[in-house]
């Protein structure tokens, strides 16, 4: 049966892939595994967006249909083993200063977290100080700063050479992305890359906590 | 009734002759001087040929895409731009006074924050109202419409509106959800339960700060239209003159929300698709009569979740195209030019989009490869972009020429080429923005034998 949950939720069939995981939780099936075919599908979804052949609905209904298993899991799930798979690394991110836009953001967010990472999400309209804040707290290796309006490159820019004189710059990288955020601009922020989205955004915080070379 | 606009109709052509005379004959406009007539004449000449794919224009017309950057070039902000209608005005004047691009967007974005305030709008913050002074107004994605309210949107898009929709993104007009249905009312006997509703205090107070803000709307267009007669009377055309948008983005924009939308199209895709059908003929009436009401022709249309990475070219032409089609139509029937803004990229769009009627509308492209545009989309009509804003914003003056040389190069062969930016200029360096329209005026000349 998890194969055919796998199936259904890669292929985007909602509510048989619902209803199968309901039988599966229903009949006794460990819900720890039960999760961890969702997160199969979600990798074959992830890859499938890499491709071309999946887009932004895909990924959405995908993560939608995670919430809704995991929601229906949770009681069958004995209080002291943990859901959470090991942590892959730790990421901080934000709408940078002067930006109130969020949802590129929270789909990074959501795909990040849906791959391992523990990720902080400051909000948006985010000053340099509070990442800075986040840093030191926190100790993550990644930092996203995003945002959609042309005005918020410089607060991008301004919140990097903040986090550079506080001393933190060399224990994080910094990813950019959102709006008409582009190599052009991040080269300008002084960021360490840019990603077109969400799933680039899953590969380079892999990429980096996987190499870690900067630590 | 789905049937209507697939197809152009027979009086297209003539209607869109006679727009394009009214929009050139420039009836109304205080001219300065007869020269300043001659030159707003030649200016949307060199546009009209563009479009039409007839001739080239004898120059490549600049009309880069001013956004909020008059404002910041004028050394204000954004809230005395939304608050102090001189100093909007006087931004605009002193940007097209210094920078003298072929045509402007006339400041109908920088909307008064006033009416705003006296509605209470929650679909947005402002400065002031969420952001700060020096910020631009943004939008505050959120469910305003639920999905199991699709069918009251199908069955009453306008009632639908009246009820639900602005009482939940005006605060001042809550009461509008006690507004009668209007097709009920239709006999002697549903005239007293019909007026109940006004008789209400609320209801009273709902329509009174619609006359409070329509009171201040006069004032800021009155503002506008000065300004308008002042920038046109000196021989430059408007870029745009009305709007609307794709049916698909009114329901994802504002109703529904991108997450929604997107998910809707697996969970709701026949009441969507319905739902865009409905809206269709709203978004044709409402781009004719506020071109028609400056004496233009180019709705200026955003276009937003069709772009790549938004949905598969499968999705695009199931949900999103069938209906913007059919808005490109009923506008091209009655004579206008659909401007249309796709903004982000549309590179896996391009050989949908083709499907247009020849020399009647207007791509324009912010982060789409020109050169393919060219080739695909520049066939049949006249394409416009697309300057990044992040060179723009961060560059040198040299590397933005540099790439004003290569997009002319590229896409402005033999005409058919407006010559604009990605996007919005706020945020954009002054010396840059100068360098792009200087060099591009004097490079984007068609020499005898190149045509």
């Amino acid at each position: 049966m998890s194969d055919d949950l796998v199936d259904a939720m890669a292929n985007m069939r909602e509510t048989e892939a619902m209803e199968l995981a309901q039988k599966m939780l229903d009949g006794g099936e460990d819900p720890l595994q039960v999760l961890e075919s969702c997160r199969t599908a979600l990798e074959i979804v992830g890859q499938r967006f890499e491709a071309g052949k999946y887009f932004l609905p895909e990924l959405i209904m995908a993560g939608e249909m995670l919430k809704i298993i995991s929601q229906s899991a949770k009681p069958f799930i004995k209080k002291e083993c943990s859901t959470k798979a090991d942590v892959r690394g730790k990421v901080v991110i934000g709408s940078v200063k002067g930006d109130i836009h969020d949802i590129g953001k929270n789909i990074v967010t959501f795909m990040l977290d849906i791959n391992g990472f523990e990720v902080h999400d400051l909000g948006v309209d985010v000053p340099a100080e509070k990442f800075v804040d986040a840093i030191k707290e926190v100790q993550p290796e990644i930092v996203g700063m995003c945002a959609l309006l042309t005005t918020a490159f410089e607060s991008m820019k301004n919140t990097v050479e903040v986090i550079e004189d506080a001393g933190l710059r060399d224990q994080i990288k910094i990813m950019v992305g959102g709006g008409t955020v582009d190599e052009t601009v991040k080269e300008y922020t002084g960021a360490d890359a840019y990603g077109a989205d969400a799933v680039a955004a899953v590969k380079l915080s892999k990429g980096w906590v996987e190499s870690k070379p900067y630590q | 009734m789905k049937e209507r606009f697939l197809k152009v109709a027979s009086c297209a052509d003539e209607n869109q002759e006679a727009q394009f005379n009214t929009w050139l004959s420039g009836q109304g406009i205080p001219f300065v001087s007869s020269e300043a007539a001659a030159d707003y004449q030649a200016r949307v000449t060199l546009m009209k040929d563009a479009i039409q794919l007839k001739k080239p224009p004898s120059r490549i017309p600049i009309c880069p895409s001013a956004g909020f950057f008059p404002i910041q070039y004028a050394g204000i902000n954004m809230y005395d731009a939304m608050y102090d209608y001189e100093a909007l005005t006087g931004a605009w004047e002193k940007f097209c006074n210094d920078l003298t691009p072929d045509a402007y967007n006339a400041p109908t974005t920088v909307v008064p924050g006033r009416i705003l305030e006296i509605l209470d709008f929650k679909l947005g913050q402002w400065p002031g109202h969420g952001v700060a002074e020096d910020s631009e107004y943004q939008y505050v994605e959120k469910e305003y419409m639920k999905a199991d309210e699709y069918p009251d949107l199908i069955d009453d898009p306008s009632g639908f509106f009246m009820n639900r929709f602005f009482p939940r993104i005006f605060g001042a007009l809550e009461p509008l959800q006690n507004m009668p249905l209007l097709p009920p009312v239709n006999e002697i006997p549903c005239i007293p339960p019909a007026l109940f509703p006004f008789g209400d205090t609320d209801l009273q107070a709902a329509f009174s700060s619609l006359a409070k803000a329509g009171e201040e709307a006069i004032r800021w267009r009155d503002a506008v239209r000065r300004l308008n007669g002042k920038i046109m009377g000196q021989g430059y055309p408007a870029f745009s003159g009305g709007f609307t948008k794709a049916p698909f983005d009114v329901i994802g924009d504002t109703l529904r929300g991108t997450r929604e939308v997107l998910m809707d199209m697996y969970r709701h895709p026949d009441e969507l698709i319905e739902a865009c059908e409905r809206i269709t003929p709203f978004m044709i009436k409402s781009g004719v009569a506020s071109c028609k009401a400056t004496g233009h022709i180019m709705p200026f249309i955003p276009l937003h979740k069709g772009a790549d990475g938004f949905m598969s070219e499968e999705q695009f032409q199931k949900f999103y195209w069938p209906t913007l089609r059919k808005v490109i139509i009923g506008l091209v029937d009655a004579g206008m030019v659909p401007q249309l803004f796709a903004e982000g990229a549309y590179n896996q769009r391009l050989d949908v989009i083709c499907d247009v009627p020849k020399g009647k509308v207007l791509w324009w492209f912010d982060l789409t490869d020109m050169v393919q545009a060219k080739k695909t989309v520049g066939q049949v009509a006249c394409i416009a972009g697309n300057v990044p804003l992040s060179l723009l914003c961060t560059a040198t003056a040299d590397e933005v020429k540099a790439y004003c040389k290569s997009l002319i190069d590229a896409a402005g062969k033999d005409g058919g080429f407006i010559f604009s930016t990605g996007a919005g200029m706020q945020g954009s360096k002054p010396e840059n923005v100068k360098a792009m329209i200087e060099f591009s005026k004097d490079y984007g000349i068609y020499q005898k034998g190149d045509n």
